[in-house]
């Protein structure tokens, strides 16, 4: 990976980045480098432990490297106070993470309250936030726990868009959701990194998922990155036996699905 | 006269419970504004969280009693240091040392629920927390603030319900509060009075535990009605005790202070009756307790109080010669204006030394009739007395000069040391020698032929701060030689007894009656 021109058209870009937990051998993730360009909307898969969510949470500096440069429209992320930098980047967490204890119109609000925005201004910003994840107006004053787990992650991204920020960093963000509501949230995702030209990048470890949203997949195995392209390039040319066999599991099983369709016998092919 | 035992303490109530209210409000007050910072900051460094978490445990460890009385030498040496670098004190008993100790007590609940609310707070939660961009102070608030809520409540709450029990035990370091009924009950065997102080802080601590439970549902719930009532029923109870208390304190009074024993109390009602004959206004400042009250003098607070002649020689002027009574007071009040200007105005015409006694039956049937008869006896006895006897000279020198050795010894409330000389529990005690009881009980007091125990008249004393006021001491000169120790015997009783007795103020009202009837009785001794 090139550094220079990259580096400065980048929206997010890794250099050398390395991260061990502890003082142990293991390196969590080791010498990424890694550019993110404007616009892209990047998964990350690999396996658990494979480093994706290490390397998510390094940008906005939930995580500390121990190594390397992180570097978020130019600027080095250490340049600033770790709060300023998050209130301008979106994170939707695994499993949700919304504050029990806020409504649901405090939960969107949380970050430009943080920012200072005036009180009004806040309102109409859940309003549209609201609107913008398809939720009715009047579940603002409803408190978490009252709604469903997809209407819960909607929220979610409602917060983490809330302040306007131009980078969404998700990690799992629908892993705890049903199969048909996981569909759903994620063309509702893929139509707002569209329509608010965000830069994206999301942590899964559903194949198929990363094959439908995103326009680059970046494989992670042993905190190494082994694949990065187009999902086309990697389902075409894997540079590996490893990656093939990842990429080939939702052809596989779409074909098993098709050989269905056609009237073949529901069996295990052996 | 006589007080109905229930009528006298409901007209006491709005002074004690005025009194309790305030100083269990400000001590809340003040240990939540002390706890929540240092639990937050706690609940950020590991470093700070041991060390607090143990000092405020430790502090849970001392009696409640015993964490007011040490606030008292602290408090004593700090306004003596003040009167020598400002030329003012403050009074070391009463307010302060009752409330320092209260709050350091009400801490512990709260830093601790502080402390393990935040220690049990998700961590995915406090992730989300800084991912959305929360910082120090305000993320603790955002996340922790209503999510600790309820630890915290039920921390105050706790607090709340120990602050107004212990507040009891402020009376013997002299702040008036409910504990005046339980410690003067115990001290009359009035027990009404301990029985109606009891539950009064018992519905006090309910009713302030409910309303504090209804703030904080209101806050759990986000109901404001629910804060707001609950918040303004705690802050009218608050005014409506600042006003019922703070309102008779206008009037300019002179304060007397009392001994929580039955005779201090008396007589304190007897000066302040002569301070109000006289036309001036005064104020009972009662419960003051062990060797205090004189130091108390040199800190501003009372203006007037009895004590005994003894207890200064000893324990105030460190001597442990015994000169003969006459000598022994002038050199006392020479000693007293010259060291403090304290005025000594004169004695009271009857004596309180402690002085061994005996059932009657039981000291004929041995034989005993003096301290010297006694000691030979005495390795088959037991002594009780109060908590303070075995630790005065008077007692070393009785020890060393007959040669004192008890089988055992063990200490009482006076009450019931009264009570287990009846019974039979002990043989001898260390009675006061102008107690009704000795009397009532047929006890006899043994002599003591080698005049080991000083004298203990008492005396009447005027503070520094009055030392010029004549009219103060006009009022109070016609008290000198004015109550002989069969009259002071009699008024002891009358609030001692068990059966219909009456308040120290009736007692001093019947004294006040007798002594004019028959002025400068010559002094009885025993």
């Amino acid at each position: 990976m090139s550094a220079g021109p990259a580096r400065e058209a980048a929206a997010i870009a890794l250099e050398d980045v390395s991260k061990r937990y502890g003082q142990t051998a293991h390196y969590a993730v080791r010498s990424i480098d890694l550019a993110i360009a404007h616009g892209s909307f990047v998964a990350m898969v690999g396996s658990s432990g494979s480093g994706k969510t290490t390397l998510l949470k390094c940008i906005n500096r939930l995580i500390e490297p121990d190594h390397g440069a992180i570097l978020v429209e130019g600027q080095p992320v250490s340049d600033r106070p770790a709060h300023e930098l998050r209130r301008h980047i979106g994170y939707v967490f695994q499993g949700i993470g919304l504050f029990p204890h806020l409504s649901v119109a405090e939960n969107i609000g949380v970050t430009p309250d943080l920012l200072g925005w005036p009180r009004p201004e806040i309102a109409s910003r859940v309003a549209e936030l609201l609107e913008l994840v398809e939720l009715p107006a009047d579940y603002g004053a409803r408190m978490p726990d009252a709604l469903s787990g997809g209407q819960r992650q909607r929220i979610g991204i409602a917060r983490a868009l809330a302040a306007r920020p131009g980078i969404l960093l998700m990690d799992e963000p629908f892993g705890a959701l049903d199969p048909i509501t996981r569909e759903t949230l994620g063309n509702a995702c893929r139509h707002l990194h569209e329509t608010l030209g965000l830069t994206t990048v999301m942590v899964t470890h559903d194949i198929f998922e990363a094959v439908l949203l995103a326009d680059r997949i970046v494989v992670l195995r042993q905190g190494r990155i082994v694949a990065d392209g187009t999902p086309h390039e990697l389902l075409v040319d894997p540079p590996d036996e490893e990656v093939r066999d990842l990429m080939a599991m939702p052809l596989r099983q779409a074909g098993r699905v098709q050989a269905l369709l056609n009237g073949a016998p529901a069996a295990v092919p052996s | 006269m006589t007080d109905g035992a229930l009528a006298s303490a409901l007209r006491a109530l709005p002074e004690y419970l005025g009194y309790h209210v305030l100083l269990s409000a400000a001590a809340l007050a003040l240990g939540m504004l002390l706890s929540l910072p240092l639990a937050l900051s706690a609940s950020r460094s590991p470093r700070l969280r041991w060390p607090l978490l143990s000092f405020v445990s430790l502090v849970q460890t001392i009696p409640g009693l015993a964490l007011m009385a040490l606030f008292y030498p602290i408090l004593l040496a700090l306004s003596l240091a003040s009167v020598s670098l400002i030329g003012r004190g403050f009074s070391a008993l009463g307010f302060l040392p009752a409330l320092l100790a209260l709050t350091l007590y009400s801490m512990l609940p709260m830093v601790r629920n502080i402390v393990t609310g935040f220690a049990n707070l998700d961590p995915a939660l406090i992730e989300a927390a800084h991912g959305v961009g929360s910082a120090g102070a305000r993320r603790l608030w955002r996340v922790g603030g209503p999510w600790f809520a309820p630890a915290a409540g039920a921390g105050r709450r706790a607090a709340a319900v120990w602050v107004i029990g212990t507040a009891t035990l402020a009376t013997p370091v002299g702040q008036t509060s409910l504990g005046n009924y339980i410690f003067s009950g115990l001290q009359t065997e009035n027990w009404v009075w301990v029985l109606f102080g009891c539950a009064i802080s018992a519905i006090l601590a309910l009713i302030v535990d409910q309303l504090l439970a209804l703030i904080e549902s209101g806050i759990a719930r986000r109901r404001k009605p629910r804060i707001l009532a609950g918040g303004a029923a705690l802050l009218i109870g608050v005014l409506a005790a600042a006003f019922t208390v703070l309102m008779p304190a206008s009037r300019p009074g002179y304060v007397v202070g009392a001994k929580h024993f039955t005779a201090p109390s008396v007589l304190a009602a007897l000066i302040g009756q002569r301070i109000e004959a006289a036309g001036l206004a005064s104020t009972l400042r009662s419960g003051l307790g062990w060797a205090g009250v004189l130091s108390s003098f040199l800190t501003g607070h009372p203006d007037s109080l009895m004590d005994y002649s003894g207890t200064i020689w000893a324990n105030v002027m460190r001597r442990t010669d015994n000169p003969p009574r006459e000598a022994m007071l002038r050199e006392m009040a020479e000693w007293l204006k010259r060291e403090h200007d304290i005025v000594l105005v004169g004695p009271l015409g009857f004596e309180n030394a402690y002085a061994l006694a005996m059932r009657g039956d039981r000291a004929e049937t041995l034989g005993i009739r003096s301290i010297a008869d006694l000691a030979a006896h005495a390795p088959s006895l037991s002594i009780g007395s109060d908590y303070e006897f075995f630790a005065r000279p008077e007692w070393r020198s009785l020890r060393d000069g007959y040669g004192l050795r008890f089988g055992r010894r063990r200490e009482f409330q006076s009450t019931f040391m009264y009570r287990a000389l009846a019974d039979g529990d002990v043989d001898v005690i260390s009675a006061f020698s102008s107690d009704g009881r000795i009397e009532a009980d047929r006890l006899i007091v043994l002599d003591d032929p080698q005049q080991r125990i000083p004298p203990y008249d008492a005396i009447l004393l005027i503070s520094p701060r009055r030392a010029q006021d004549k009219a103060l001491l006009s009022a109070l000169e016609s008290l000198v030689g004015a109550i002989p120790v069969r009259r002071m015997r009699q008024a002891n009783f009358m609030v001692d007894r068990p059966r219909e007795a009456v308040s120290p103020a009736a007692a001093a009202r019947w004294l006040d009656s007798q002594s004019s009837s028959s002025p400068r009785e010559n002094r009885i001794d025993d």
